[in-house]
């Protein structure tokens, strides 16, 4: 139980501290408070398996401190920081039963057999693993040997966190699910901090009350699914979350005004003083932009096709260059290869060099 | 599904055939058609049935106490080099290397003996236990051991012992670090995170994961062992008296020394099915595990 603190940490495998560009995680400052879901989601190579090391200590990191409830731990062993960690793979010690594969964190921390065989008990049938407690670990399907990794790493009572690396990658679908709901129950049964890594978004969304995105090395927004969806801090956020993503197209924007291919867009906030230089882009997301039929005002743009997701259907079009996704309204029939496009202000953002700019009311 | 029936693939399989047949078969069965028979020189045959066979299994023949008691001395001789070279082996891939250049060194280091010809190792023990000129010989002499094993069983013993656990250990060890290497990082980082102490990584990680390595390393080290010749013939000659005569050797002395065809066929035939049934039950053993995996993943 605790509250972890990341102090400036960053972390570079070729042990070159200087050239900030070799970093697997580039410097960052974050808390992640006690009995918290978070999800770490990004891309494969962005650095969160390695944040998730670092946190776990299984990585030491080249710079920065971790601090526990306020305690620097940075130099600590694996062993003294009270983590448990679940890999993407199911770690079972093949020899022994799935009882004593529970029991193993507890053993080696030498805690007394009475007490040992409770934990095992409680954690087993939270799992649904009890009736197989007397059978050899080895012989079990994938999804139980991962609920067995995930058992070792629940045993313990007083782990800081238990981190997550993508457990459910060898998880057939149905199961995935179910064990996604079960580690959520877990989480409110146990009020546990939980540190779950990703790439799969709605298994970000659904497990986690904070999501933390991660892009190249970097962190680049912390919020709840649906700040990410509403106000992406980062062009990335925006395409990486949400499907099809944010459409993000250069423009020229000037106080309350977006200019996009000769074409004037009106925007909630006045945006003054932008960076000079700055590559200026805006984004919206295709919910918020319906295709009508073409008229003079309306910004115009060339179908090239529509995506029926059943539930809505979005038009795939171009907007000179750009590429460009926008909703169909219900029963609307497309009258041709060219639709107007009509922007829903409030949700257009503008981005410099791909950051999100707040503007002025 | 019709099946083209074309009689010309019987000469496809006619070249290996004929390589097997001369090469196996052939020289088999006139081995068993020795092991039936006695001769006198000349080319001269005499039926004997099974007589041989009774012979050898009967303590109380000249034969069957030779066989026998290079028999027990060989399978004592195997049983040694295994309980030395399966746990050394295991400790020197433990503490080789995991990456960088250290590993080649540490592979090319390894392989060395287990590419130097059998008569040229045994020559070179020959040679270095020798109490007159040999660098180990002279130095355990110098320093008060009376060490020499030309005529003292014990040391002969040791020699031949020594020179298989140099020889071979690599070939265990090498063996092992394959099976190490191929554990997955995660398995380590779960044991840290679990708590696991060296000893505990080692029993329930490492060891399981290389059972079957293991097992080849025990099967192919037996079998050589069993079999071994050239190395304990260079250096004690099977001596002193016939305290390193193991049964190949004994099987040349009979077969080239006294010229007993019948004898030494009786004996090779016996000395095989042995071979034969030993590698029967390690292969057994090793499918049976093999199995079991394959069972298992029918269930993931």
């Amino acid at each position: 139980m605790a509250r972890i603190d990341l102090v400036d940490l960053a972390h570079s495998y070729n042990g070159n501290a200087a050239a900030s560009e070799s970093f697997a995680l580039k410097p960052v400052t974050m808390t992640w408070r006690q009995g918290g879901a978070y999800a770490l989601l990004g891309p494969s190579g962005c650095g969160k398996t390695t944040l998730l090391n670092l946190i776990s200590g299984i990585v030491i990191p080249s710079r920065g401190k971790i601090l526990f409830d306020g305690v620097d731990i940075t130099g600590l062993s694996t062993q003294k920081r009270n983590i448990a960690q679940v890999f993407q793979f199911p770690v079972i010690y093949d020899t022994m039963t799935v009882g004593q594969n529970l029991a193993f964190p507890l053993k080696n921390r030498g805690l007394p057999k009475p007490e040992i065989d409770a934990r095992v008990a409680e954690i087993a049938d939270l799992l649904d693993l009890a009736p197989y407690l007397a059978r050899k670990a080895m012989r079990l399907t994938a999804d139980a040997k991962q609920k067995i990794s995930l058992g070792r790493g629940l045993v313990r009572s007083d782990v800081a966190a238990v981190l997550f690396d993508e457990p459910l990658t060898v998880i057939d679908p149905e199961l995935k699910w179910q064990l996604r709901s079960k580690l959520k129950a877990l989480h409110r049964d146990l009020d546990l901090t939980m540190i779950y890594v990703t790439h799969d978004q709605t298994e970000a969304l659904t497990f986690a009350d904070t999501v933390v995105v991660m892009h190249d090395g970097r962190v680049v927004q912390s919020g709840t699914p649906a700040e990410l969806f509403d106000k992406p801090a980062h062009t990335f956020v925006g395409y990486f979350i949400g499907s099809p993503g944010m459409n993000i197209v250069p423009a020229e924007v000037r106080g309350r005004e977006a200019r996009i291919d000769g074409h004037t867009i009106a925007l909630n906030r006045s945006y003054d003083g932008l960076p000079a230089g700055a590559k200026i882009e805006i984004g919206v997301r295709p919910e918020f932009v319906d295709v009508a039929p073409s008229a003079p005002g309306l910004l115009s743009a060339n179908i090239e096709r529509i995506d029926d997701l059943g539930r809505v259907r979005f038009a795939r079009v171009r907007i000179g260059d750009a590429k460009f996704a926008a909703r169909v309204p219900p029963g609307f029939s497309i009258p041709g290869k060219v639709a107007g496009l009509i922007f829903d202000p409030s949700h257009v953002h503008v981005y410099a060099d791909s950051r999100l700019v707040e503007g002025s009311a | 599904m019709d099946k083209t029936i074309n009689q010309k693939a019987w000469f496809l399989v006619l070249p290996v055939f004929l390589v097997v047949a001369f090469s196996a078969i052939l020289p088999l069965m006139t081995v068993v058609n020795y092991s039936m028979q006695d001769t006198f020189g000349n080319n001269q045959f005499f039926w004997n049935g099974v007589g041989w066979f009774k012979e050898l299994l009967d303590p109380s023949t000249d034969l069957g106490e030779r066989f026998l008691a290079s028999l027990w001395r060989n399978l004592f001789f195997s049983a040694v080099i295994l309980a030395i070279e399966v746990p050394l082996g295991i400790v020197v891939a433990l503490s080789m290397p995991r990456e960088g250049w250290r590993v080649a060194a540490c592979l090319v280091i390894m392989a060395l003996p287990l590419l130097i010809p059998w008569n040229v190792v045994g020559t070179i023990w020959q040679i270095f236990g020798r109490p007159d000129i040999g660098l180990m010989g002279y130095a355990l002499n110098s320093i008060g051991l009376h060490y020499n094993y030309v005529s003292n069983e014990l040391d002969a013993w040791a020699t031949v012992i020594v020179m298989d656990v140099w020889h071979w250990t690599s070939l265990v060890a090498l063996l092992c670090y394959a099976g190490l290497k191929s554990i997955p990082d995660a398995y380590y980082q779960a044991a840290q995170i679990d708590g696991a102490s060296r000893w505990a990584v080692f029993t329930a990680i490492q060891l399981p994961k290389m059972n079957r390595v293991l097992l080849i390393a025990v099967l192919l080290r037996f079998m050589d062992s069993f079999m071994i010749y050239t190395e304990p013939f260079v250096v004690t000659g099977g001596g002193p008296g016939n305290s390193t005569t193991f049964v190949s050797i004994e099987l040349v002395k009979i077969a080239l020394g006294q010229f007993d065809l019948g004898k030494a066929a009786a004996l090779s035939l016996v000395y095989n099915l042995i071979i034969i049934i030993v590698c029967w039950v390690f292969y057994t053993v090793m499918t049976n595990a093999g199995a079991e995996r394959q069972a298992n993943k029918g269930v993931a």
